[in-house]
């Protein structure tokens, strides 16, 4: 740090939302830190958002309520905002600025390290290879999740997505060593941040979990900054320490919306819904921070979950967010009205990385046959059903009605699970086959004739040929 | 080293503008700070200046010197282009690893062309001998596949050798050759050449397409082919496949040099793209995919000015490639995202917005861009040509969008991705019924030579079956299947054969992956043939639950994998004996 950058200024020109702008100042520097403190000695922090000749304008982190245009002195930093990260973290809870929630001392920073991360060098990365077990059939099977991937779950307001997301993390299983969780929270209700740290304390995981959180009333820009510092966080333990690190941003449409809200503020021209044009960057500066490197051991797998605004698919949030991460995870209401749980619907859904990590050597040679089939013969049936609403069953031919019944055991038996339940890769396939067989042998035309011939469970309760499979 | 042009009066992201002390050009490269930042100035008014800054601009200050060589932004032209991986303005990814570490940083300043590296050079023209510009005065071996000629630029003279170094191993940086210019000036060779990144190259013209680029596709070769020289926007929602298609064509397309573009998409498929061509082989050549490929990767998270120039930089080195007589594929993944960085850029600036947001300059860009493409006839009377894949990719898989509307307005050929057939995982997901091809006319005596003449017969044949498919699926929804007469049921038993057997196509499965012209004929055929002798069976009363259960049906779905390209003539066989088998069914 410079000391000569240390110099402070009183008096702003103007203040508005949560910007102002002052004059009469040097050498400041463009997204640069900067403090502000009041009389009182209460300190807030800032960010230069545009600087010019004798001017800047900066952003307050912490809301610009209780500031006037006299009574507070203004001092640049020259440095771009910092995160002291430690291993230390682990444990412990942090609000969206990285300070302590806890009650205890910062922890001993190993490195200091810039919150808005640098692009990693694409030659650089390392495919994501190794599926985490999620321990959820209709991801295991048809929506697998690999170490390093960015996989989002598209919901709606009151469905279980935290249900779903609170069971990833107590399931999940990582080989190798030193697996932790960087959660963060952003525009979060009190009671979801509750319902998380109460069950990261229940499955005995809060001594590995970093947890940042700005819960719904805090500033909006506060809310800007969590994933920033959250992913810092990530990355000093998953390329630093070699941990692999499983990051929960939630909600993302939160952290959308205050992006919005500043843009506005600062008379930018809006592209989509009032959202900024560089809404696609600014996802993405979160999103890619997920990956692997060549030569480092550490991960970084992230799961970010949005709330689609009216389970609107097309709205620029899950849109946008969709082109950039590597599939989605679609959360049904439908689904969910049935009881089904977890209510998630695979047709939308896609695990872009599954197609490279499943098979022969990886899971099982039949998975992705399997899985193909799975997702044809289900829309096939989704179709027959949309007939049938139309015309009635009576209708149907009888190859109609053996899809619909394959339609029913499907949610039932193969979607619907508990949420205590965790069902290894093997359970899940083997109950796929099972659903699978209710069709005719000739139907299944995206599984080669062999896996039929070893897999198929014969109508007349040929019990022997699952049997044998099991212990295959 | 460059002198003070100004210095900084204003940051806001990637756009700065500076108080110029001196006369500054358009397009002119400047660097910036203390740390010499890497931009180009895209706006004069006055003294004042706006600069595109490729880097992330954190920390510039007003007051900040800025300085310029009153150069444009220029790409180094030269061997060691082909298997390596560049950023948006053509810095080397590999070598900034080794320099910089995991991460990239800023103010990185590495050649494009390694100059240390030896390469083979091999004279083709002698001393004494007169060129012009566009000529080929020597060889280098880029990679097995690719003769690397060493063009004469086309700012060089005409004028005489008057030396050119002898066969062996030089540095680029070496002079391998002179020419006297008419007037007497002497004018320095090097196996590289500078190029500004957004202009042009020449030739001497334009001519018509005439060749298919064979993609090993069937939905795109057999229905909606593209020329060697054409256009085709690939455009879907996310998770329809788009970056699946492109990588499919980029790994089996037969050009001769293909140059992918990553413009603002994923990291990890840059690497998934990197490190399936260090492994796979072409067929055709035997050779390592990685062997004829150059890559642009600026993904999502590098700087968007970067990404709104890396456009130009894949097409400007296609169009050198396309100069020595290649035909060149060059795919953009994704065009919108580079709109989407004109539009950002353009806010900055404070220009005014058109729908939605985008500047009123958009279409002229594109137009640009898409012209770019084509057949010529070289300078040095070789025939060249570049082939544009580029998809797109609308906000919520809407084709109204601007960029998908005006793109279309430049492109000959469209393979519209369906979000519904993506699904129920049908891939590729091109729609049959909004996709189109205006190549078919041109590509028929073409594709003639490879099918028995029957080609668009065949063509018109199912796309008419899938239109009658469509009307009878509403058909279906209202009032049932049972209703229908055995003949309609069978169209709609034909065109979901058809799907299955032939329009989809597994990019994982290693025989069905690629596909021949001659196996998708015959393919093709298979299911025609299956339709016409079906449709006699159905009217003389046979029942379509019959046919579909014959071994036949099952047979002809199970096709695609069943046949790898090394079995055609087996397959020609199977073909043959279907409407023999089939007939069987009538006797029961």
């Amino acid at each position: 740090m410079n000391m000569y950058n240390l110099r402070e200024y009183t008096g702003l020109e103007e203040i508005a939302g949560q910007l102002f702008v002052i004059r009469n100042i040097h050498n400041v520097g463009y997204n640069e830190v900067v403090e502000i403190s009041e009389e009182n000695g209460n300190v807030r922090i800032g960010t230069t958002l545009e600087v010019g000749e004798g001017y800047a304008i900066v952003q307050v982190l912490g809301g610009t309520s209780g500031l006037s245009l006299k009574n507070c002195r203004v001092r640049f930093k020259g440095e771009p905002l910092l995160f002291g990260a430690s291993q230390d973290m682990l444990g412990r809870i942090f609000d969206g600025l990285g300070n302590p929630l806890d009650g205890l001392p910062k922890p001993v920073p190993e490195e200091m390290m810039n919150v808005n991360g640098m692009a990693m060098n694409p030659a650089a990365r390392d495919y994501p290879e190794n599926i985490i077990e999620t321990g959820i059939s209709t991801i295991d099977v048809m929506n697998t999740l690999v170490r390093g991937q960015k996989l989002p779950f598209f919901s709606g307001s009151g469905l279980p997505h935290d249900l779903i997301a609170a069971q990833i993390v107590r399931q999940a299983r990582v080989e190798g060593e030193g697996f932790c969780i960087v959660f963060a929270g952003m525009g979060v209700k009190y009671d979801t941040a509750r319902f998380f740290i109460r069950n990261f304390e229940e499955s005995g995981a809060l001594d590995n979990v970093v947890l940042f959180l700005s819960l719904a009333d805090s500033p909006s820009l506060t809310r800007l900054m969590t994933p920033k510092f959250a992913l810092t966080a990530a990355e000093f333990l998953a390329f630093r320490k070699n941990m692999q690190v499983l990051v929960i941003l939630t909600d993302m449409s939160n952290y959308c919306e205050a992006l919005r809200e500043l843009s506005t503020m600062r008379g930018e021209i809006p592209a989509r819904k009032g959202y900024p044009g560089y809404l696609y960057s600014d996802l993405a500066g979160i999103y890619e921070r997920a990956g692997k490197i060549k030569d480092s051991k550490g991960s970084i797998t992230q799961i970010p979950m949005l709330t689609m605004p009216n389970d609107d698919i097309t709205h620029p949030v899950p849109d946008l967010t969709g082109y950039i991460t590597e599939g989605q995870i679609v959360v049904d209401r439908e689904l969910h009205a049935r009881g089904i749980y977890p209510p998630i619907s695979v047709l939308p859904s896609l695990s872009r990385l599954m197609k490279d990590n499943i098979g022969k050597g990886k899971t099982r040679d039949d998975h992705s046959e399997l899985a193909s089939q799975l997702f044809a013969s289900y829309a096939k049936t989704r179709d027959i059903r949309a007939i049938a609403s139309i015309i009635g069953e009576e209708e149907l031919s009888s190859l109609d009605l053996v899809y619909l019944k394959f339609g029913e055991n499907f949610e039932n038996k193969f979607v619907n699970q508990s949420y205590n339940e965790r069902r290894t890769l093997q359970q899940s396939l083997e109950i796929g086959w099972d659903v699978v067989s209710e069709l005719p042998e000739e139907e299944l035309v995206r599984i080669s004739k062999d896996h039929i011939k070893q897999r198929y469970r014969k109508k007349n309760g040929d019990k022997n040929t699952s049997d044998e499979n099991k212990s295959a | 080293m460059a002198e003070v042009a100004g210095s900084v009066i204003r940051v806001n992201g990637p756009v700065v503008q500076i108080r110029c002390n001196r006369n500054l050009k358009m397009l002119d490269m400047v660097e910036i700070g203390a740390e010499r930042l890497i931009g180009e100035i895209v706006r004069l008014k006055e003294n004042i200046a706006y600069i595109q800054v490729y880097e992330d601009t954190t920390s510039l200050k007003a007051g900040d010197p800025v300085y310029s060589d009153d150069l444009p932004l220029s790409l180094e032209l030269g061997p060691g282009l082909i298997g390596n991986i560049f950023d948006g303005i053509q810095r080397p990814l590999e070598m900034i690893r080794q320099q910089e570490g995991d991460f990239i940083s800023r103010g990185v300043h590495i050649n494009a062309l390694n100059r240390e590296k030896r390469m083979h050079f091999i004279p083709l023209k002698k001393q004494g001998e007169s060129v012009q510009p566009g000529d080929v005065i020597g060889e280098v071996p880029e990679t097995s596949l690719i003769k690397h000629k060493i063009l004469v630029p086309s700012y060089a003279p005409a004028g005489n050798l008057i030396s050119i170094i002898s066969e062996g191993d030089y540095t680029v940086e070496e002079v391998i050759a002179e020419i006297e210019g008419i007037d007497g000036t002497i004018f320095p060779l090097k196996m590289y050449q500078r190029w500004p990144v957004r202009k042009q190259r020449p030739y001497k013209q334009r001519i018509p397409v005439s060749e298919v680029l064979i993609t090993g596709q069937r939905v795109i070769d057999t229905l909606f082919p593209v020329a060697k020289g054409g256009c085709v926007a690939v455009p879907g929602g996310f998770g329809t496949g788009k970056t699946v298609v492109q990588h499919q064509l980029a790994k089996w397309s037969d050009a001769d040099v293909v140059v992918f573009v990553g413009c603002g998409e994923r990291g990890n498929e840059m690497t998934d793209v990197l490190r399936n061509f260090t492994r796979l082989i072409d067929p055709r050549t035997g050779k390592l995919l990685l062997e004829r490929t150059v890559f642009i990767a600026n993904t999502s998270n590098m700087p968007v000015a970067a990404r709104e120039a890396s456009i130009y930089t894949g097409m400007t080195i296609a169009e050198y490639y396309r100069d020595m007589g290649y035909n060149v594929a060059l795919m953009a993944d994704s065009t919108s995202r580079w709109a989407e960085a004109l539009r950002e850029l353009a806010g900055r600036m404070e220009e005014i917005p058109l729908e939605e947001g985008f500047p009123s300059y958009l279409p002229a860009r594109l137009a640009e861009f898409y012209e770019r493409s084509g057949s010529v006839i070289t300078l040095n009377d070789r025939t060249g040509s570049i082939t544009i894949i580029a998809s797109v990719s609308p906000p919520g898989g809407d084709f109204s969008e601007p960029v998908t509307s005006h793109t279309k307005r430049f492109i000959r050929c469209f393979w519209a991705l369906d979000r519904d057939l993506a699904y129920s995982r049908h891939y590729p997901a091109i729609s049959w019924i909004e996709s189109y091809s205006e190549y078919v006319e041109e590509l028929k005596s073409w594709w003639d030579k490879y099918t028995d003449g029957q080609w668009l017969e065949y063509r018109y044949t199912i796309l008419d079956l899938l239109q009658q498919e469509q009307r009878l699926q509403q058909v279906v929804k209202l009032i049932g299947m049972d209703v229908l007469p055995n003949t309609q049921k069978l169209i709609l038993e034909t065109c979901s054969l058809f799907k299955n057997a032939f329009l989809q196509q597994s990019a994982f499965d290693d025989v069905d992956t690629f596909c021949s012209a001659q196996k998708q004929f015959l393919m093709f055929k298979a299911i025609l043939i299956f339709h016409r002798v079906s449709n006699e069976l159905v009217k003389i009363g046979v029942d379509i639950s019959e046919i579909r259960e014959s071994s036949v049906y099952q047979e002809i779905m199970r096709m695609k994998t069943q046949y790898p390209e090394n079995q055609i003539d087996k397959l020609k066989q199977f073909v043959d004996s279907i409407e023999e088998n089939l007939r069987g069914l009538e006797k029961k």
